[in-house]
């Protein structure tokens, strides 16, 4: 059955800003399913919130929609576009969720708009927990037993009938506080009452649990015709009680035998011809490691996070085939694109093994709690290939960037029970616990029982630990440097042991041949000839990656996504290497994340699954000996890259590596600056708790402090007082000369973000973003506005002339992005970052400049005159637009909310229309919030923040908004005769805050920091309540008056006529 | 030990040794089944043959007892990127390299096997020999391209007596070329009453035994040197008597029918191939192993009507007789390993034997 032709115009919904959970595969999915799509000959309207995306870039659809996805706005879309189809498999829960409301809401029967792929009783039957239990008793296929409970004596019957252990959850309670697995009577009778107890309404979820039970995923296609096939199946090396997203996995599964694998095959493949899918799904099994007794856990009836894994370790492309299958293509009609020979309706064949770790956002949230469990908490992920476990395991190991080179920990010298400790807490580290725990000579059995991790992996970690000590005991012995090499071991933790250079080593290994060839991924074990561009490297006999004539061009990608380097610089990325085509090189692409655009190998010319080390860069450049590499696209992982690859004789390409340093290194910079004379915040490094005073008394209050070996904004914070000071050098700096603190003054001011291109000649610049927020909050949580709105031409200029004159002194080649801070009448240079951007993506978008593309094309030596550019700035666009960051709050127990000059967001929204407000209004509810035009506030700010607090008390009241306060404020609201509803402070009898959040009360919290005496914990909890209530938590005032003004733009105010008053009247 | 592939043309792959300390020739081929290693080395069809895996990690889980294929494992050797010293697995009794070593077969690891596997894909199979060193390595050479295939395997894999397995279902004849365990299994669950029988068993001999249908199983090598088969079934046609042909046996009913078989350049090993119902339009991925195929231009010269295709490469995988009660397949229903996507091809048999029973066409004189 060929595709259809009755329809012509097919609406794709994307998965929105990036969030935990729901990340950029969802991009990689999108852009392949639109341009599978296009090919097919369909008209594609593309609509998705979320600008940092290759999928929102205006070529990938023929009409893109940067819009909420919000049944209001997609519906706008719906009635102007007229599709005749909707994709929504695609874009991840938020795209199926938008299709159920688009059905229920009635306009897809009323535009005659047909759901393509999988059919909405399905998305139903798989997602409503009941339907889906009622299907899998009608197919025979097991659930773990459960049910809901509402006192000792159904609960009792309930572990009588299925046995221990079992899982206590109270219903309605955050997080399952008061609930706990139970293994036996005693536990029973203790956590059933404290569950019962703990719930609001007095009910707790009682499931058989199936925690320590091998964890295994199948990735299933099928299409019209019921053809079924497994694309890739995955065994999490955690078991079950570890979310999926948060587990190391392999692909394939290691510790099945084929009666295994086909029990779950059958059974995975029996479910979605029950369900009908018409498309990918996601079926996870847990299958018990002492019998073949299996349980379905749970299906996803679309793409996900594991099918983007699945098509990486296989090269199947899955998102692909997907939406072929919509328009009704089956898989025996469509190529399988990797052998170009073969048919897509095929079951891989690996002959090699990967590796996913996730991500975690711990290094930035320190205080979060690490522990894992059926919440997600991964940011992102890496991959890597290799043909053994050990291999593929510590390749994706140094692909973290956690400065973990092997299986170590930075942690030393614990005892064992400390040892195991850490391990049965089963934290993000566990990996690295548990070699220490093996060093230390804890069996692999003990481990076994502490962590049910199968002792077939448990094994294989404890062959690293005894290859290392061989590794230790023959210093320069060739033949345990292969053995090694072979089992994934870094140069850097060889060299270590050995104590030798690592560049040293390198050489000698490049002498005596111990080197990695490049293997090609091609779906079928080699079985075909292929001609997929997309390898590995490993240390066999055979290359496989041949060099062709044409001069190339390396890109460097940005590794796994984490807060602070996001999607946004692999979108930059995929642009590069387009760029690097278009101007007739071969692009070749090392990156190490499955779930992006720029690790599709259809994407550039060559690509290397690598980890982005130097080692591993090393080897591909030998390899491919390009023309030089490219590193300012890739975020910071390349930028960090260049010094050691330029030591080793390659060439960085575009701003060199001396730039870079000076836009980096804190006195070189600052003596540029004053070379071209542009202003900066007075500021000094402290080696002591006592030169951090004399500083800031120096250059006045309020200060902004942070150790100087931290990036990014971690550990950042801003001191109004010197008893803060001192308490900041005491909690969070350590200071000593090794480890100083920086110590700046903070500028209160207006933020401007400017992004840049310069050629060395001519610096061409985009557009200009004005921050909402005042200084202090990170750029990247910060809402940025374009065109600015605020700023005097005056100013305007400033930053003009002094971001030419910034590129032009630092000698940019490429992309630059320098944060301004204006104050006062002058504007003043916080940071200049000589690579591409978050804003880049955005800025691209909004202003039609391909910023990246441009960039690469001066880098690569034509300049900005012959593109058609010249130095200065952009004519602004009439529009307005706001990107508005998104958080995964929700997610990240324990991590404070407020925002500050440490990055926190995941990802981004963007709004755009005639005017800030409207703008402002679409960027809001694109983040997720829900702005009702009537309800009620509650302010709880900081005494230095109460006046302006007031003046926005005015207006919300103005509005028609219901105030509420603690006593405090509203003793002084009440003063300017607005009425206030009073609630308790955390800890008061009666009504308190808390209460109020948590019953969904308020709409809106104003909370703001109060920074000193107690560690603001009363805030910390009203923010984490906001957090876990879904309740709409502002903790800067900047952000609240614009949510205000939104507010205000919406709602009329209702005033009643004044009264006649005698008195007054006036004649004429 | 250190432990060397020789190649027929002249290639050396230097690894190391595990199993059997003998040595050993045979045709090099290659599997791309991730799972199922111990169904693969006790499969009789892999006689006299060295088995490659693509995957690289062999023996994660061990032997255990149920997952044999037959008693005697034929093959004449193991080559894998790995093997697994510390398997696990429940089942689990014992590691694949000791396992090998008390069946006596040589196994070869630590070579780039996928380097193997694409000079198997671009040559053909190959000729080699497991050697435990490299001296003599000319004259293996030599004598490897000296000697031709080795034939007649399938005598060394088959029964040499009758043996029953009593049930109370249709009687079912499996004429055994190398039969894997898997079919008598996939027979058994079907209630019926088998006979298993050598090779060369006579159509009399197997008319005597008033069998309701006949199943020609699976086995190793060339189908053309199986010339009493061939004759047997011919007679076993005309007398109505219900066939089912799985693989070797599939090949066999092609000839005696009058249709030909060729040598493949690599053929079909492994558990993804998949493969299409020319009457339903449906696909089913299936466990293949076969160097041998049926050409398809030659069913012009037959009774048979083509019903099953490979997707990948159009090659014939089902046949069924236009007028008598059979048909054949080239994949393997009974999987182990595999998916288990054509068990129904054992129903669909006992369809057959029931309308052939009732239409009363069969006869034993």
């Amino acid at each position: 059955m060929p595709k259809r032709h009755d329809i012509r115009k097919i609406l794709v919904i994307g998965s929105g800003p990036i969030v935990i959970g729901q990340a950029a595969e969802f991009d990689y999915a999108g852009t392949q399913a639109c341009q599978a799509l296009k090919e097919e000959g369909y008209e594609v309207v593309l609509v998705n919130s979320n600008p940092a995306t290759i999928m929102t870039d205006p070529n990938m659809a023929d009409k893109v929609y940067i819009e909420p996805l919000t049944l209001e706005f997609v519906s706008r879309i719906i009635r102007q576009e007229r599709p005749d189809g909707l994709l929504a498999t695609l874009g991840g829960q938020t795209g199926l969720n938008l299709a159920v409301e688009l059905s229920d809401s009635g306009i897809l029967k009323e535009y005659n708009v047909e759901l393509l792929g999988t059919k909405l009783h399905s998305i139903q039957q798989a997602e409503d927990r009941d339907l889906f239990r009622n299907l899998m008793n009608d197919l025979n296929e097991p659930v773990p037993e459960s049910a809901i409970v509402r006192n000792m004596d159904e609960a009792k019957a309930f572990v009588e009938h299925n046995g221990y252990p079992v899982i206590i959850r109270p219903a309605f309670t955050l997080g399952g506080t008061g609930g706990g697995i139970v293994h036996n009577e005693e536990e029973f009778l203790e956590i059933t009452p404290a569950g019962l107890q703990a719930s609001p309404v007095g009910q707790v979820l009682i499931e058989k649990s199936i925690a320590g039970f091998k964890e295994i995923e199948y990735e299933v296609m099928r299409d019209k015709n019921d053809t079924a096939i497994v694309v890739c199946n995955m065994e999490n090396i955690d078991p079950v009680g570890i979310h999926t997203g948060d587990s190391i996995v392999v692909a394939p599964s290691q510790t099945l035998t084929d009666r295994d694998y086909q029990l779950l095959r059958n059974a995975s493949l029996k479910i979605i011809r029950a369900l009908e899918i018409e498309g990918g799904c996601n079926v996870q099994l847990a299958l018990d490691p002492k019998s073949s007794q299996y349980y379905i856990i749970e299906v996803n009836p679309r793409v996900s996070r594991s099918s983007a894994l699945a098509s990486k370790a296989t090269g199947y492309p899955i998102a692909k085939l997907a939406a072929k299958i919509a328009v009704g293509y089956t898989l025996d009609e469509v190529k399988n694109p990797v052998t170009g020979t073969t048919y897509a309706c095929f079951e891989p064949a690996l002959d090699y093994i990967v590796t996913k770790i996730p991500r975690w956002p711990f290094d930035k949230f320190e205080g979060a709690n690490r522990k894992l469990g059926t919440q997600m908490k991964a940011t992102g992920e890496v991959m890597a290939i290799g043909r053994n476990f050990e291999e593929s395991l510590l390749k994706a190991v140094r692909s973290l960037e956690i400065s973990a080179y092997h299986l170590e920990t930075k942690e030393k010298q614990q005892t064992k029970s400390q040892v195991e400790e850490n391990i049965l807490r089963a934290d993000d580290e566990r990996l690295f616990f548990i070699a220490e725990a093996l060093r230390m000579g804890i069996t692999v059995e003990e481990i076994h029982e502490w962590t049910k991790i199968d002792p077939f992996f448990l094994e294989k970690l404890h062959g690293i630990i005894l290859l290392e000590n061989r590794v230790k005991e023959r210093k320069n012995d060739l033949s345990i440097l292969q053995k090694a090499k072979e089992k994934g071991f870094s140069d850097r933790w060889i060299a270590k042991a050995w104590e030798i250079d690592e560049y040293e080593l390198y050489h000698m290994r490049k002498n005596e041949n111990v080197m990695p060839v490049f293997k090609m991924v091609d779906t079928c074990a080699a079985e075909f000839e292929s001609a997929t561009p997309y390898y590995y490297g490993t240390y066999g006999e055979e290359d496989e990656s041949v060099i062709t004539d044409k001069k190339s061009v390396v890109v460097l990608g940005s590794g796994p996504i984490r807060i602070g380097q996001g999607i946004e610089f692999d979108y930059a990325t995929v642009h590069t290497v387009w760029a690097i085509q278009e101007a007739g090189y071969e692009a070749i692409i090392i990156n190490n994340n499955p779930e992006t655009v720029s690790t599709d190998f259809s994407m550039s010319d060559k690509l290397y699954f690598e980890p982005l080390t130097v080692e591993d860069v090393m080897h591909v450049i030998e390899h491919e000996n390009p023309e030089g590499v490219i590193v300012q696209f890739g975020g910071q992982t390349a930028i960090n890259l260049s010094e050691e690859l330029e030591r080793r004789g390659i060439k960085i390409l575009g701003t060199s590596l001396d730039s870079m340093d000076l836009a980096e290194d804190r006195e070189r910079f600052e003596r540029v600056m004053e070379q071209l004379e542009i202003p900066q915040p007075a500021g000094k490094t402290a080696f002591s708790v006592t030169d951090a005073v004399k500083i800031a008394s120096s250059i006045g209050y309020p200060v902004l402090v942070r150790p100087s070996y931290v990036l990014g904004g971690r550990a950042m914070e801003i001191v109004y007082q010197e008893s803060e000071l001192l308490q900041y050098m005491e909690n969070a700096a350590r200071v000593n000369p090794d480890h100083p603190v920086l110590v700046d003054r903070y500028l209160e001011g207006k933020e401007i973000e400017v992004d840049a291109i310069s050629d060395g000649n001519d610096v061409f610049i985009p557009g200009m973003m004005e921050h909402i927020e005042r200084a202090g909050v990170h750029s990247g949580d910060s809402i940025a506005v374009y065109p600015p709105q605020t700023l005097p031409e005056t100013i305007k200029q400033k930053i003009i002339d002094r971001t030419i004159s910034i590129a032009k002194g630092l000698k940019i080649i490429g992309l630059l992005n320098i944060q301004f801070v204006w104050h006062k009448e002058e504007v003043y240079v916080l940071e200049v970052n000589p690579r591409s951007s978050r804003t880049v993506p955005f800025l691209s978008k909004i202003t039609g400049v391909p910023m990246a593309n441009v960039a690469t094309k001066v880098i690569l030596g034509e300049s900005l005159q012959t593109q058609g550019y010249q130095t200065g700035y952009q004519k602004e666009a009439e529009e307005v637009s706001v990107k508005v960051p998104v958080f995964s709050f929700a997610k990240l127990r324990r991590v404070d909310t407020y925002l500050g000059p440490e990055m926190k967001s995941t990802g981004e929204v963007m709004g755009r229309d005639k005017n800030l407000q409207k703008a402002l209004y679409k960027g809001l509810i694109a983040s997720g919030m829900k702005i009702p035009s009537y309800g009620t506030v509650l302010f709880t700010v900081a005494d230095k923040d109460k006046s302006e607090a007031l003046e926005m008390v005015k207006r919300f009241y103005e509005i028609g908004y219901t105030i509420m306060a603690t006593e405090g404020t509203a003793h002084i609201i009440e003063k300017e005769g607005i009425p206030v509803d009073v609630v308790g402070k955390i800890g008061s009898k009666g009504r308190n805050l808390l209460d109020v959040i948590r019953k969904g009360e308020v709409q809106f919290v104003v909370n703001t920091l109060t920074k000193g005496k107690i560690p603001a914990r009363d805030g910390f909890r009203i923010r984490r309540e906001c957090a876990e209530g879904g309740v709409v938590c502002l903790t800067n005032l900047d952000t609240s008056v614009a949510l205000l003004e939104v507010l205000e733009s919406i709602s009329f105010s209702a005033h009643a006529l004044s009264s006649f008053t005698q008195n007054e009247k006036v004649f004429v | 030990m250190k432990r060397y592939l020789i190649l027929e043309d002249g290639t050396i792959f230097n690894g190391l040794a595990f199993g059997s300390q003998r040595e050993s020739s045979g045709e090099v081929v290659f599997t791309t089944s991730m799972t199922g290693y111990q169904e693969v080395l006790t499969d009789p069809s892999y006689c006299d043959q060295i088995i490659v895996f693509t995957y690289p990690l062999i023996g994660n889980y061990g032997i255990n007892r149920s997952d044999y294929e037959s008693i005697r494992p034929a093959t004449s050797g193991i080559i894998v990127n790995e093997h697994a010293e510390f398997p696990s697995h429940h089942e689990g009794m014992q590691s694949l390299s000791s396992w090998l070593t008390a069946k006596d077969i040589p196994g070869l690891y630590g070579i780039d096997t996928r380097k193997l596997t694409r000079k198997i894909r671009e040559h053909g199979t190959l000729k080699g020999k497991l050697s435990n060193t490299i001296d003599n390595a000319p004259e293996i050479i030599n004598e490897l391209n000296a000697s031709p295939l080795i034939v007649n395997q399938v005598m060394k894999v088959s029964t040499k007596t009758p043996y029953h397995l009593p049930n109370s279902g249709y009687r079912v004849v499996v004429v055994d070329f190398g039969v894997k365990s898997g079919m008598l299994r996939e027979l058994s669950r079907r209630l019926c009453d088998v006979i298993v029988v050598p090779f060369n068993t006579s159509a009399a001999d197997i008319i005597r035994l008033q069998p309701d249908g006949v199943l020609l199983s699976n086995g190793p090598g060339d189908p053309k040197e199986v010339q009493p088969g061939i004759k047997m079934i011919q007679e076993l046609l005309s007398h109505n008597i219900p066939i089912l042909g799985i693989c070797l046996g599939h090949q066999l009913l092609a000839l005696a029918c009058g249709a030909d078989t060729e040598k493949l350049k690599f053929g079909h090993r492994g558990s993804n191939h998949p493969v299409k119902d020319l009457s339903t339009g449906k696909i089913a991925l299936t466990s293949q192993n076969h160097g041998y195929s049926v050409t398809e231009h030659s069913l012009a010269h037959s009774d048979l009507e083509l019903t099953h295709q490979a997707v990948n490469d159009g090659t014939v995988e089902g046949l069924k007789h236009k007028v008598k009660p059979a048909f054949s397949i080239q994949y393997h229903p009974e999987a182990s390993p595999g998916p288990h996507d054509s068990n129904v091809i054992f129903d669909e048999f006992m369809s057959l034997i029931k309308t052939t029973k009732k239409e009363g066409l069969m006869h034993y004189a």
